[in-house]
């Protein structure tokens, strides 16, 4: 297995640039262990031995890292992770409704893969998403707000088809002329 | 502050069609303080600087609202050697999305704050730290700070001068403990984000043991402001002790959720009602949390003529926190919700702690306990002696943040959780 995990020249080349950035290399762990999960979907212990040879940064520190922070993914997950959030405005308006939905849906409970590797569904603390509420984030990635059971069904099926998500801008009330 | 927001007009996130390309900002004024200050640096040497933030009382809109211009002063002398502002954006505090749109709709006026502010302290490097789920935000963040190179606000010799400064971003990977800022320097350090005992103060000992402030995103945003048009302007808007325009995230059961900005000190009611729209579905409020979930929530009697200034939030029994409001109307089971909270913290205490490490996860385990009716009286003061053992005995604020919500709760809505636990019997041996 870590040998199948590689960085080449280009990902050497960004890895340094990130690096630069800071007057120490370790303050680039954060950095490239993103960009090792875009690049390998995840950070399992193969990738966490990667950065830290890359780093030159002891293996049990990476491993400290990834195991504090919540988005690093610590072994292959779906394609898609769905983090349906169920926290205090989501939890109000209707969080756990959308959670129960998706898990009758897709057949898995919070926490777990679809057997054929597409979704994974996370119940998640505040997004910073609370006006919007109910709403889930996909894979790390774009916001979907203000959920309902039919928009769930639209996101499962523009996924399947292999369609992301657009950004969606939630413009602020006051200006009611929609300019900003 | 009767009627007079209405005729408000928005000064940190103002109705201007694509404010966020540089160009627009430049058009609306933008980069002008920035401008101002370097053209004349005898009137406006960094120590002159300080002064008028200081003299505008920016309260700090990340929670604690300390005075922006006090921290900064609190910088010692150069001596030559690195030192860093760090921009806290880790926006992780329940409740509270408002940062976010300063990212979004204007983020050239945080970036002209963030230099005047590195300006001011004699810093060459600027960090934004940003929580790793604003990825999107990140990216228009991203834009608008390489716009800002291109036409010579950042980087070297700064519009020609000779200061330079560079600005960098640091994305967070899930952790609420992160938006502490000592937990923040040491995740920027790349490690895991435990808090560091104070003193020493980050201005003693920050990032790489060097100098550092961290100043919230919305405080930065408030720079530019008082550098246009002086401290005396901006301490005309909003109540004395509190003054400025705050960003107002009102969620829950309202009819129309979302950012407001208006003057300080807006009257609790009015934002409830007339801003927001009132109680979805003509139902009657319960409760509101003012600041974030940290803050005590307030029964709606108790909200009578309250507004969002930390005086007269103090006086009712809570804290302005990040002014993120949650409404609450008659159905919701403040058990529940309480219970959800502590889930919250003690799903994101770092653990280094023995009082919030252990006292956050029993706060959670009681109130599941209760709220899934297998709860006792007794428990009611379980809960209050756990919270007694964790105020204030702890290295950072997160296990007092864990503890108010469910005192103060206990202690507004007794009767919801009296009606949840059965009496205590106590076996005969
Ligand atoms: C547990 C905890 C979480 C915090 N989270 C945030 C946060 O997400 N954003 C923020 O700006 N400040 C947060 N703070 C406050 C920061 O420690 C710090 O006071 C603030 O960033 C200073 O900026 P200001 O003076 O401009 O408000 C948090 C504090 C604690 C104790
Ligand atoms: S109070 Fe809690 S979150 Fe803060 S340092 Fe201690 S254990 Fe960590």
């Amino acid at each position: 297995m870590s040998d199948t995990n590689t960085f080449d020249a280009t990902d050497l080349a960004e890895i340094e640039r990130l690096t630069a950035k800071y007057p120490e290399k370790q303050a680039a762990v954060l950095p490239v262990l993103w960009y090792a999960q875009d690049k390998f979907g995840h950070t399992d212990p193969s990738v966490q031995k990667l950065v830290a040879d890359t780093l030159n940064i002891p293996e049990a520190h990476i491993y400290g890292v990834v195991t504090f922070y919540t988005q690093f993914y610590e072994k292959p997950m779906g394609r898609h992770v769905l983090d349906v959030c169920t926290c205090l405005s989501c939890q109000v308006c209707g969080g756990y409704d959308i959670l129960q939905y998706l898990e009758e849906k897709l057949e898995i409970k919070a926490g777990e893969t679809t057997p054929d590797g597409e979704f994974s569904i996370q119940s998640v603390e505040c997004l910073g998403a609370c006006g919007y509420a109910p709403m889930l984030q996909v894979t790390n990635d774009k916001f979907v707000n203000h959920l309902t059971h039919k928009k769930i069904d639209k996101l499962i099926e523009a996924l399947k088809a292999g369609k992301k998500p657009e950004f969606e801008s939630n413009r602020m009330p006051q200006h009611e002329n929609g300019s900003e | 502050m009767t009627n007079d927001w209405k005729s408000y007009n928005p000064l940190l996130l103002p109705a201007i069609k694509d404010l966020h390309e540089i160009t627009v900002y430049e058009k609306n004024n933008g980069y002008q303080a920035l401008r101002k200050i370097l053209k004349d640096q005898e009137t406006w040497s960094p120590n002159n600087v300080i002064g008028e933030v200081k003299a505008a009382n920016i309260r700090g809109r990340g929670g604690a609202g300390f005075n922006a211009g006090l921290k900064w002063s609190f910088m010692p002398e150069p001596d030559g050697k690195p030192r860093y502002l760090a921009c806290n954006g880790d926006e992780s505090e329940p409740g509270t999305f408002k940062d976010r749109k300063i990212f979004e709709f204007n983020p050239h006026l945080f970036i002209e704050g963030s230099i005047i502010a590195a300006y001011a302290m004699q810093i060459n490097v600027i960090y934004v730290y940003i929580r790793g789920e604003y990825r999107p935000f990140l990216k228009k963040l991203q834009k608008a700070i390489d716009q800002a190179y291109e036409n010579g606000y950042l980087g070297k010799k700064v519009l020609g001068t000779d200061f330079s400064v560079e600005m960098y971003t640091h994305m967070g990977a899930g952790a609420y403990i992160c938006g502490e800022e000592s937990s923040l320097m040491e995740s920027l350090e790349g490690k895991r984000g435990y808090p560091r005992v104070k003193p020493p103060f980050p201005a003693q000992r920050g990032l790489w043991g060097r100098p550092t402030t961290i100043n919230n995103i919305e405080t930065l945003a408030n720079v530019p402001l008082v550098m246009n048009n002086g401290a005396d302007w901006y301490l005309e808007i909003g109540p004395d002790t509190h003054p400025g325009p705050v960003l107002y995230g009102i969620s829950g059961h309202v009819n129309r959720p979302g950012v407001y900005e208006y003057p300080a000190g807006m009257d609790i009611m009015t934002l409830i009602n007339d801003v927001a729209g009132g109680v979805r579905g003509g139902k009657k409020l319960k409760a509101l949390i003012p600041g974030g979930s940290s803050t005590p929530p307030l029964r709606a009697d108790m909200l009578e003529g309250v507004s969002m200034d930390s005086d007269s939030l103090r006086e009712a029994g809570s804290m302005m926190g990040t002014a993120g409001m949650v409404v609450l109307d008659e159905d919701t089971d403040m058990v529940d919700l309480i219970w959800r909270i502590s889930h919250f913290y003690s799903h994101e205490s770092c653990g280094q702690c023995t009082p919030c490490r252990d006292g956050t996860g029993w706060l959670e385990k009681t109130l599941r306990k209760i709220k899934d009716g297998n709860g006792e009286l007794r428990d009611l003061d379980l809960l209050l002696a756990i919270c007694h053992r964790m105020e204030g005995r702890t290295i950072c604020a997160l296990a007092d943040a864990a503890a108010w919500p469910v005192r103060y709760s206990i202690d507004r809505f007794r009767d919801e959780f009296e009606k949840k636990c059965r009496k205590t019997v106590y076996a005969v041996a």
